[in-house]
């Protein structure tokens, strides 16, 4: 009895408290709009939710939520959000774009942020892009100089040019790191159900371990899953991309790119509530923390000091402009193949 | 020598792990049809196989347990797809596709609300999976040549329901040209009248070969999330119950014919994923868009040009009327 009243009491306390803080805000009030993945995807729409927790966490607001599971229901949700006094709306995702300007347009009042998206043009909308090109270039230097085979692979999600850049940076990567590697790549299919495809995902890295790889970087979301569990079968190794995947196939994920997706979703939303919030691009490359590449205890002894430093020595030089990256998104074409 | 076939054998043994899922729901497609029940619920029930199957797998702690459930999963939705169109005669494609409909969304739905994965299930470990046997001898054997390859990569080195599939095929021709269910399945789809003056119950043979094909479909299922893949994905079937079906018709209600077209479907599948991205002479690289693309433009060209007339159960189609 004794314990529930002390619970009670806490539970009352921090609800006062609770509300006091968001009165303080006004009428402040976030929400986020994840994608097709899901919140828990293990990848991209987990990263958003994690910065979504952090700034939670920290001050005590409550972000509302809404987890798309059609195309349809992008706009609407958006929409919704808006008309129950929503003040700042996160979309996750290029795929929301089209959704975002309509839904920008029609409420200049309201704020709208969207990662993945660098094209659009609303005095209301901040946008993320995100240089996956470096990232990707960090990592498949680690792939080259890890392989044994000479021979490293890629699995893309849908066939699109944000995915070819991934494809791209890791290739210049690897061929910077072994002038001799032998390049593998595959799409997983041209339509947004390529992103949630692990069984074919599963079948395009048995096909490229059969033709010698024996590291296989994916960007393809779900589908990724399929990659890991593939690579991790045939005791080959595989690396993770956009959250730390490392921890999904302990000592056979060699790595993970990262995407701090999780730092512009928390940016977007501490911006938003300090009143700090501007519409325009960012592009969040090595230089700004936007990307990165995952060392932790389940991958620790696979990477050795050497690869350490000669991928933190060229992780410098992309800063430093002495090494550039080349952006497949720029010209739609791939210096290296 | 055996270097050279390498890369041969290694697209047909895709090729099986590909037509697996083809081949259980081929045979499924054939009991119903060859019962005069037309069935496009397939898709439906390989996908809930697929669900279920994983999700059972994750819960209970045992594969078993999951390939259980999804066939008693698919078979309650043949029950209802047999309930609807043999005890109430209600049109056979429209209660088929409303299964197809209800799977695609109860699956994601529930994957949705369970686990919050845009409906996926959790990944699952290894010893939760149907995983891949060696066969006997297959090692030592792997050196000889020709024969080695073949049985070591080709035939060894598959998980149990890779065996399965290909046991159902000679199991359900046996079934059908050989037993008296089976006779008396066929005669059903072609002339009820005359079964149903002998004094046997033409529901309750096509129920049994509904329910028949339910459980085949539910080991399709459980190969696609926890044999192939670890772990159910939204909308995973992806097509390949109408595959089947197209098998069905391809290979004229016989199942080493159907055999043959699944097959081809998974090997034109197979081949597509290695051919990407490869250079070939003449034509050089080939755009993954057009890859993509093969198998489905390559099953219309050879079901236009090589079945020929089909000649389906008689009765297909029509309700039993007493």
């Amino acid at each position: 009895m004794k314990t529930f009243l002390l619970a009670a009491a806490t539970a009352v306390a921090t609800v006062i408290a609770g509300s006091a803080f968001a009165a303080s805000h006004g009428n402040f009030k976030p929400a986020v709009i994840y994608d097709m993945g899901g919140k828990f995807d293990k990848s991209f729409n987990e990263s958003v939710y994690n910065g979504i927790k952090r700034f939670s966490d920290e001050t005590g607001i409550e972000v509302m939520e809404f987890e798309v599971t059609n195309e349809a229901q992008r706009e609407q949700a958006m929409r919704r959000m808006v008309q129950r006094g929503a003040t700042v709306v996160l979309g996750v995702g290029f795929g929301q774009a089209d959704a975002i300007n309509a839904v920008a347009g029609d409420n200049p009042d309201v704020n709208f942020s969207i990662i993945d998206v660098n094209w659009l043009n609303q005095p209301n909308l901040r946008q993320y892009a995100f240089k996956e090109h470096e990232g990707s270039y960090l990592v498949g230097m680690i792939a080259a100089s890890f392989s044994k085979s000479g021979t490293v692979g890629f699995v893309g999600g849908m066939d699109i040019p944000l995915i070819r850049a991934f494809e791209c940076g890791y290739q210049q990567g690897a061929r910077a790191a072994n002038a001799d590697i032998n390049l593998l790549g595959n799409m997983t299919g041209t339509t947004p159900a390529a992103w949630n495809d692990p069984a074919k995902g599963a079948e395009l890295t048995r096909s490229q371990i059969d033709r010698g790889a024996d590291v296989i970087y994916q960007a393809a979301g779900g589908t990724g899953v399929g990659v890991i569990q593939a690579a991790a079968d045939a005791g080959k190794y595989s690396i993770g991309v956009d959250s730390n995947q490392n921890h999904m196939a302990p000592g056979s994920v060699l790595t993970s790119m990262l995407k701090r997706v999780d730092v512009a979703a928390y940016n977007t939303m501490k911006d938003a509530m300090e009143g700090n919030f501007d519409a325009g691009v960012y592009n969040l490359g090595l230089a700004e923390n936007g990307v990165g590449w995952a060392l932790d205890e389940n991958n620790a002894a696979l990477i050795s000091d050497e690869m350490k430093a000669a991928v933190e020595d060229a992780a410098a030089k992309i800063i430093s402009g002495e090494i550039m990256v080349h952006d497949y998104r720029a010209d739609n074409t791939c210096p290296v193949s | 020598m055996n270097e050279m076939i390498m890369p041969f054998i290694l697209t047909l043994d895709a090729t099986l792990r590909l037509a697996s899922p083809l081949m259980l729901c081929a045979m499924a497609g054939i009991f119903a049809e060859r019962s005069g029940i037309v069935d496009i619920s397939l898709e439906g029930k390989l996908l809930s196989g697929a669900f279920v199957a994983a999700a059972v797998t994750t819960a209970s702690g045992s594969v078993w347990v999951g390939l259980g459930a999804a066939m008693i999963a698919t078979m309650s939705l043949s029950a209802l797809h047999g309930f609807a169109t043999i005890t109430h005669r209600g049109d056979q494609v429209v209660s088929g596709l409303a299964i197809n409909m209800l799977a695609m969304g109860l699956t994601i739905v529930v994957g949705h609300a369970v686990y919050g994965r845009g409906g996926q299930t959790p990944a699952l470990t290894n010893d939760l999976r149907f995983s891949p046997n060696t066969l006997w001898l297959s090692d030592m054997l792997k050196d000889v040549p020709l024969l080695g390859p073949i049985y070591s990569e080709l035939l060894s080195g598959h998980n149990l329901l890779v065996y399965l599939a290909l046991i159902s095929v000679p199991a359900t021709a046996f079934i059908l040209y050989r037993t008296r269910f089976g006779l008396r399945l066929r005669a059903v789809g072609e002339v009820p009248e005359a079964v149903d003056t002998a004094g046997i119950s033409v529901f309750w043979l096509r129920y049994r070969a509904l329910i028949l094909g339910g459980l085949l479909c539910g080991i399709a299922g459980a190969y696609l999330s926890v044999a192939l893949g670890a772990g159910f994905a939204r909308e995973m079937s992806a097509g390949k119950g109408y595959i089947a079906l197209a098998a069905v018709i391809f290979g004229n209600w016989r199942p080493f014919r159907a055999l043959g077209a699944c097959l081809m479907f998974g090997f034109l599948e197979s081949l597509s994923t290695r051919l990407e991205g490869v250079e070939l002479p003449l034509v050089g690289e080939l755009p993954t868009q057009l890859m993509l693309a093969l198998p489905y433009v390559l099953t219309v060209l050879l079901l236009a040009g090589f079945i020929g007339r089909p000649t389906p159960p008689a009765a297909i189609g029509q309700p039993y009327i007493k």
